[in-house]
């Protein structure tokens, strides 16, 4: 009846596991309770379940990355501690089997389930208003793929109380995730969670493509678009290039799990290192997935606070899109130690190493663009300047694991996770950071505080030299990466740095939960509201509209002659305040269609999991049904009346013109 | 925002109705990109185990070329006569739409026929896809591509049931579904191809 499930899968003997999992099982509780009492269940439903609005979509992925961002690091803060207390023989307080589910965990969830939603909430926000449309193409299938995430990103969560995680590390690879070796649930928690959510992100790509190719308000060409819409151009290029890729690896795994079949098991003829081979092949694109949108917000940012046009902008482009094709061949150095043959690693060595020409015009190019600025420092300039010396570092450190031979070195040892995090954390983290602050007045009318924001700046940076410094002198000393314990006294003391850095992350990550609360407090103080809609001074499209837009971004589709089109209307002089005349527009309807296949196949990812045959079944076909039934209905959009429009626009004037009163005042 | 630099009459611009249509057909195209993505993936899987036979057959043992080229026979006249329902379509022809449909869905039908009984009879003589790794990536490519068919049938049972049963009029929304239809039933083909090349052609030398 419930295939391999048994009352025995829920670690009733862990503390750790059970304290963990009945604090998360509260505060869901808790979290329903509240919207129980507070009579919200109708407003969830109708303003968030069903909404196909990109907007709402985007709070509600960058919500669940920051949820899951907590996640990811208390497991991060956990094995910082664990190897600060394991040495010389002592056990630390982690048994190896958790620990290894730990840290693969801890990866999972930190690329997957922060980052790519994160990056997706940006993207969600920002595109459509920074190239003036009303919505992205497919509105529908963006709604279901934000389920799709959502519900992988539950699956990675149950898997803490019933079952367990993979323990091979956050690529699987084989034959370590062959069923022979990882026999119990953790690997195809590991696989259905992220095949969910590798579906969600593909759909996304599509969409967010065609939304970028063919809904560009007129006179926007491709050399008038905002660079951050470029590079989330060439994201969308990444994701449909390389995460088919990552569909058909996870696939033939579970072929091989699941049929016994052998693509890379160690006998009949199966081949590992075709797995680790394809995964990379994804998981090198995937890096700059992650990158690209982040250079994108510090393009937006360091032009705005520098109170100048970005230097280059063509440059930016080329280096982009050159990254863009580079990162489909370089995807060897993941493993220059696989014995391909010194040509080979040359070849690949020298294609890595190529990137960083691109990557450091892009350098150039912010710092040209500050240059004689009337540069504010808030905190998104913050990040940003913290992130061009972080990130420069993690990329001379980057080189170095380029050339095969000091590579074949440093492969696989504490010198490669501290690289990785010095860029990740210094590129990618800190982007999303900046462009959290950045839009986030956009998405909800007011603004962050900076005093939080820049206390979890210096935190996060500082934080992240005491806790990853000491990480590149223990690979140096021969530390390898993914250690239980070990018996090298020399090693503790960096460990113990390593984990005081981690205390500082931790009171970054609560000065962002600080600020949240703080400003969404004080919201309606004069000084956090954005009254109207640009409170930056920006000079993209998505500041030419109020903050939070209305449904349909914008009353009149922008017309646009130049780059940077809202700062070039604002140059001009302009609000001559005349009413202008609205016509009709049309709208897709909330459905919650999306939401419902989505929650269906996270049900039978989970009986997938527990090898639940006749839930499968079950689930498969209602996916399948829910999908007809959908398509069936053609009332799914419908014209929201030019006078609705201009009431909408009116009220929206009249707050402007009161609230500005109120202010001179 | 300033009216009069900002402002246009966008007919056929932005959000209106007509112009999300096309859409749907180039995001389906960009779709089947991925797919084909998807499907390369495989092939060179299948290229990686393809002489890794482990003591069992190999393509020669297995492949009997007259019953493949029947069956990809099948599938490449369904491309055809896919085109002559589109033909009707543009004619906004009801009838011949729906029989060209029909033709085509058992054309796929046989075609899917075919590939099973012979996925079956290779299981039960004891050569399923856990016996080697040639016979994996044999059996996970072939049978991807015909699962794609087999959705590829569901769908287009789909459409006639719309047509038919709830009377949908051939729009624009129709027209475009049976369009991306179309593109789909023409991709597989394409891949089908390559398969019978890659696959069963080299697979008997
Ligand atoms: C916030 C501070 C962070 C800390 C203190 C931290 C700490 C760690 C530690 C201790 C490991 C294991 C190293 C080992 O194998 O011995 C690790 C691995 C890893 N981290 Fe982080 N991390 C942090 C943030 C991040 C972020 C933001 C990301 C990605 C967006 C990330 C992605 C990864 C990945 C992919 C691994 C490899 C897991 C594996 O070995 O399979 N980490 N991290
Ligand atoms: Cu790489």
């Amino acid at each position: 009846m419930f295939g391999k499930l048994t009352l025995a899968d829920i670690p009733f003997d862990q503390p750790i596991i059970i304290g963990a999992g009945g604090f998360m099982g509260l505060v869901v509780l808790a979290v329903l309770g509240a919207i129980t009492y507070f009579k919200k269940w109708g407003y969830i439903y109708h303003e968030w379940l069903t909404s196909v609005d990109h907007k709402k979509i985007g709070a509600m992925y960058i919500m669940v990355a920051l949820v899951m961002l907590l996640r990811g690091f208390s497991d991060a803060i956990m094995m910082r501690t664990q190897q600060a207390m394991a040495h010389d023989g002592l056990p630390g307080y982690l048994p190896p089997h958790h620990y290894d589910q730990i840290f693969t965990a801890h990866g999972t969830i930190m690329i997957f389930f922060m980052a790519m939603p994160f990056m997706i909430g940006l993207m969600n926000i920002a595109v459509p208003l920074q190239i003036g449309a009303r919505d992205v193409a497919f509105p529908f299938l963006n709604s279901f793929s934000f389920w799709l995430t959502f519900v992988g990103a539950i699956l990675v969560n149950v898997s803490l109380v019933i079952g367990e995680f993979g323990q091979t590390g956050w690529l699987a690879y084989p034959p370590l995730s062959e069923l022979k070796f990882s026999p119990g649930v953790g690997v195809d928690y590991y696989i259905w969670s992220l095949q969910l959510t590798g579906l969600g992100t593909l759909l996304t790509g599509i969409n967010f493509f065609v939304t970028i190719v063919k809904m560009r308000a007129p006179g926007m060409t491709w050399m008038r678009m905002p660079i951050f819409t470029w590079t989330i151009f060439c994201t969308a290029i990444l994701i449909m290039a390389a995460f088919p890729i990552l569909t058909v690896t996870f696939g033939m795994l579970s072929l091989d799990r699941y049929l016994g079949m052998h693509f890379f098991t160690n006998e009949l003829g199966g081949n590992q290192m075709m797995y680790v081979n394809l995964i990379w092949a994804w998981g090198h694109p995937e890096v700059y997935i992650l990158i690209l949108p982040a250079f994108g917000v510090f393009s937006e940012v360091t032009p705005t606070f520098s109170q100048k046009r970005l230097f280059g902008y063509k440059a930016m482009v080329l280096a982009t899109v050159a990254i863009t094709f580079l990162s489909f061949v370089v995807w060897l150095h993941h493993f220059f130690t696989m014995g391909a043959g010194a040509n080979v690693n040359a070849f690949f060595g020298i294609t890595t190493m190529l990137i960083s020409i691109p990557t450091g015009v892009k350098i150039f190019n912010w710092l040209f663009t500050m240059y004689k600025g009337r540069i504010q420092f808030t905190s998104m300039m913050w990040w940003t300047v913290g992130f061009m010396i972080t990130f420069v570092i993690g990329g001379m450190t980057g080189v170095m694991l380029a050339i095969p031979g000091s590579d074949w070195v440093l492969h696989n040892s504490l010198f490669l996770i501290a690289h990785f995090h010095n860029v990740i954390i210094g590129g990618v983290l800190f982007g999303y950071m900046a462009g959290l602050t950045y839009w986030f007045p956009k998405a909800f009318g007011f603004k962050l505080n900076e005093k939080w924001g820049n206390a979890s700046f210096w935190f996060w940076l500082v934080g992240f030299y005491v806790a990853f410094m000491p990480l590149y002198a223990l690979g140096f000393m021969g530390m390898t990466r993914r250690m239980n314990h070990y018996d090298n006294p020399d090693w503790t003391p960096y460990l113990q740095v390593a984990a005081l850095g981690a205390l500082l992350v931790l009171c970054g990550i609560l000065s962002t939960v600080i600020q949240l609360v703080v400003s969404i407090r004080n919201r309606n103080l004069p000084e956090y509201q954005d009254v109207t809609g640009d409170p930056w001074n920006g000079r993209t499209l998505e500041w030419s509209t109020s903050s939070p837009p209305p449904f349909y971004n914008f009353a009149i589709i922008p017309e646009v002659h130049e780059l940077d089109a809202f700062n070039e209307v604002k140059k001009r002089g302009h609000e001559a305040r005349a009413v202008p005349t609205y016509s009709d527009i049309h709208m897709p309807r909330n459905t919650p269609a999306g939401f419902a296949m989505a929650l269906l196949a996270g049900v039978m990812g989970f009986a997938l999991i527990w090898h639940i045959w006749w839930l499968v079944a079950l689930m498969f076909v209602s996916i399948i049904g829910t999908f007809i039934v959908r398509s069936c209905n053609d009332d799914i959009d419908y014209y929201v009346p030019a006078e609705e429009v201009a009431r909408i626009e009116g009220l929206h004037r009249a707050r402007v013109a009161s609230l500005e009163m109120t202010h001179v005042a | 925002m300033s009216p009069d630099s900002m402002t246009v009459d966008h007919a056929g611009h932005g959000g209106t109705h007509d112009d999300h249509e096309p859409n749907t057909v180039f995001g389906f195209w960009l779709y089947l990109m991925t797919d084909c993505i998807l499907f390369a993936t495989i092939f060179a899987g299948f290229a990686v185990g393809r002489h890794q036979y482990a003591g069992n057959v190999t393509g020669k043992d297995i492949f009997d070329l007259k019953y493949v080229g029947a069956e990809t026979a099948l599938l490449l006249i369904s491309s055809v006569t896919y085109g002559f329902a589109m033909i009707n379509t543009y004619q906004q022809k009801m009838g011949g739409l729906l029989a060209w449909l029909g033709v085509t869905f058992l054309l796929g039908a046989g075609f899917v026929g075919m590939e099973i009984n012979e996925f079956h009879h290779l299981v039960a003589e004891g050569h399923g896809p856990d016996k080697s790794a040639f016979l994996s990536a044999f059996f996970t490519l072939v049978g991807t591509h015909g699962l794609h068919v087999t959705c590829g049938l569901v769908w287009m049972l789909v459409l006639m049931v719309q047509l038919t049963v709830l009377r949908k009029p051939l729009t624009q929304a129709y027209v475009h579904r049976l369009m991306c239809l179309s593109l789909f039933w023409h991709f597989l083909d394409i891949v089908w191809i390559c398969v019978f090349t890659l696959v069963y052609l080299m697979g008997v030398q």
